[in-house]
């Protein structure tokens, strides 16, 4: 692409990126082997380079996650609700978390002094949680819109499994909530049952529900939600909480 | 992007732990001496007694793990074919076979003997609940059950913590996981205590190294060619130690691998010329070089270390279960290195001054002389074996675009 063309890929009115320049493919394979850089441990992420405002003068840690952010709807409505929060979106597709990064680095320059506290890397979340937060490190963590994978051949791809589950209740401290939202009935149930059947996790109430005022979010901030409300489609939502594993005796 | 050539697997060493018997796994092939009697063991396997299949192989494929329990009284092998045997390690009668869906590449055995855990290539680790095994008596059909995955991960290494408190388990992505093993295994095991992060190459090993009651340290191997020693319940790496930097060595890409020595104050590891002794200071938590105890005369890359806690005595291994363009079909060489102390001299035995004699060569290596050729040529066949299983393939980024570009699954426009 020639010099010129670089500038164009922003919007001239709002000086945002523009989306038509960071179009991906819809799906990522999750398994195969990764050939980006991840950090060894959670120590060793660099978080002057995501936070340059807050770092290196603050021992604050990243404390939500949106796994599989897509073009990041969801973290800018959650930078400015939660300014003191860190917060980092995880995306695969390396074209769309490039686009997620030109859109906080613009947002930051149209808005001095917010969005400091949001960031996103590209990486493989089902691989590599581990080497980003430490043990009970984040508060909330956000699935939202993830691929269905329809085939029962493809169901260990989904994002949410059992077996992942107990990396996730790793990484959330206790209380800690987990949110998952999506448009397909099936992928819904499975969520709703791989989450309910998890022995370290359990539902909000419905009054917890409406006093969480992330859940509204869900459906209505990101991207992916916004396509669901304007095709008049149904969400299938469950938000579940962090506890402490209490072993069964029977 | 078939592999052509056959996998190759490594020889595979076990000495019991009260040092009554030491077992060699060779491909498909499990040989067993008895080194009180002083005599080869044949071994029994009424289960697959239908198929006509020659006295040595009851694996159809190569064996990649195999084991004693802690108390000596189990012994189990597990690989390639998808089925793990539990063996009395008395009567050396298979008691129990099982089958994966598939292949197994790690086997541990609880210290209480209650279970049996393995780990697939999916990076699935399974359980079966052995208790109340009765040794003359086969076991009732068992299904193992699903404990913990690491995702899409070859799981290299299984190992528990002395207590049974935690099942470790290392793999191909530079992880050690340590996970609460619960009362109620079968339910699966889903509190993680830890993850020790820091290697920067596949993780090959884990040895635990218990010190006193109350202090566990584990020591892990890895493709980066250092062993590290971790807090297990912190997940806090302690100490590292450059094997192949502090031995001189120049290779890089080895099979580092480390081994528990039971001694107070030194633990051991092999590297590609020879073994390396490991000093591990356990009120400092730090780890050293000790010494490195080279083999004379042959060009000898150890694949599987044993340790006979009660002989002070080293045992160790190499050997492949096939070599391309030779005619010998599988290969092992068997060697004992005896005083394994801080003080003492490292002595590496003479054939004629092994335990257990030519015999014992004949049984364990399936002949009594070695060719000398062939040791570099199975060196060689281990390291591209090893490299090719879990050394990650690293595309420049030019190739990756054109693959993209040539993508078979864009529609075309007509």
């Amino acid at each position: 692409m020639p010099e010129t063309g670089v500038k164009s890929t922003f919007s001239k009115s709002t000086g945002l990126p523009r989306k038509r320049f960071y179009r991906a493919r819809a799906h990522s394979n999750p398994l195969s082997d990764s050939h980006f850089p991840v950090p060894i441990s959670p120590s060793h992420v660099d978080y002057s380079i995501h936070f340059p405002q807050i770092f290196p003068d603050s021992s604050k840690k990243i404390q939500f996650a949106d796994v599989g952010c897509g073009f990041g709807g969801l973290l800018i409505s959650l930078a400015t609700l939660f300014p003191e929060t860190l917060m980092v979106g995880m995306e695969l597709r390396d074209k769309v978390s490039e686009y997620v990064k030109e859109r906080i680095l613009s947002l930051r320059v149209a808005n001095p002094g917010q969005y400091q506290n949001v960031s996103v890397v590209r990486t493989n979340s089902m691989k590599y949680i581990p080497n980003y937060f430490e043990k009970g490190q984040l508060s909330k963590m956000f699935f939202l819109f993830p691929d269905p994978h329809f085939k029962e051949k493809n169901h260990r791809r989904r994002v949410i499994s059992p077996f992942l589950l107990d990396e996730y209740a790793y990484v959330l401290g206790v209380g800690g909530i987990i949110y998952t939202i999506t448009d397909v009935e099936e992928l819904g149930d499975w969520m709703k049952s791989c989450l309910e059947n998890h022995p370290m996790f359990e539902a909000l109430t419905e009054k917890e529900l409406e006093a969480d005022p992330v859940v509204k979010l869900l459906s209505s901030a990101t991207e992916e939600g916004q396509k669901v409300a304007r095709n008049e489609g149904q969400t299938f939502q469950a938000v579940y909480r962090r506890i402490v594993l209490t072993e069964q005796t029977s | 992007m078939e592999e052509t050539e056959a996998e190759v697997a490594p020889a595979l060493i076990a000495v019991h732990p009260h040092r009554s018997s030491v077992a060699v796994a060779v491909g498909c092939d499990l040989r067993v001496f008895d080194l009180l009697a002083g005599v080869g063991v044949t071994l029994l396997d009424d289960s697959s007694s239908s198929s006509s299949s020659s006295s040595s192989s009851f694996h159809k494929d190569s064996i990649r793990a195999i084991r004693f329990s802690a108390n000596g009284k189990l012994f189990v092998s597990a690989g390639d074919d998808k089925t793990l045997k539990i063996w009395s390690s008395i009567s050396w009668r298979c008691i129990f076979t099982l089958s994966s869906e598939k292949r197994i590449s790690a086997v541990a055995i609880s210290n209480n003997e209650s279970y049996v855990c393995f780990a697939d290539k999916f990076g699935v680790v399974w359980v079966v609940d052995i208790t109340g095994f009765d040794a003359n008596q086969p076991l009732l059909d068992k299904k193992p059950t699903p404990l913990l995955s690491h995702y899409c991960s070859i799981i290299t290494s299984l190992e528990f913590s002395p207590d049974d408190r935690f099942i470790l388990s290392a793999d191909r992505d530079f992880k050690i996981r340590v996970t609460n093993f619960p009362n109620k295994p079968l339910n699966g095991a889903h509190e993680i205590q830890s993850f020790c992060l820091g290697h920067t190459e596949f993780v090959s090993c884990l040895a635990f190294f218990q010190a006193q009651e109350y202090q566990q340290h584990l020591l892990s191997g890895s493709g980066d060619s250092t062993v590290r020693l971790w807090d297990v319940s912190s997940g806090a790496l302690l100490d590292t130690c450059e094997v192949a930097n502090k031995a001189g060595l120049l290779e890089s890409n080895g099979n580092g691998k480390s081994e528990e020595h039971g001694h107070a104050v030194t633990d051991l590891c092999t590297t590609l010329d020879g073994v390396a002794l490991l000093s591990h200071n356990v009120s400092a938590q730090t780890l050293t070089l000790a010494k490195v105890v080279s083999i004379e005369g042959e060009a000898f890359v150890p694949t599987s270390l044993g340790y006979a806690p009660s002989a002070r005595e080293l045992w160790i291994v190499t050997g492949v279960s096939s070599l391309p363009g030779c005619s010998h079909p599988s290969f092992a060489r068997v060697r004992v290195i005896s005083g394994i102390d801080i003080e003492q001299e490292a002595v590496v035995l003479e054939d004629e001054k092994m335990p257990g004699g030519e015999k014992l060569l004949e049984t364990l290596q399936g002949t009594a002389s070695v060719d000398e050729n062939v040791f570099l040529a199975a060196a060689e066949a281990v390291k591209a074996a090893m490299h090719n299983l879990l050394i990650k393939k690293q595309y420049p980024s030019e190739s990756r675009e054109s693959r993209k570009k040539t993508r078979n699954d864009r529609k075309l426009k007509q």
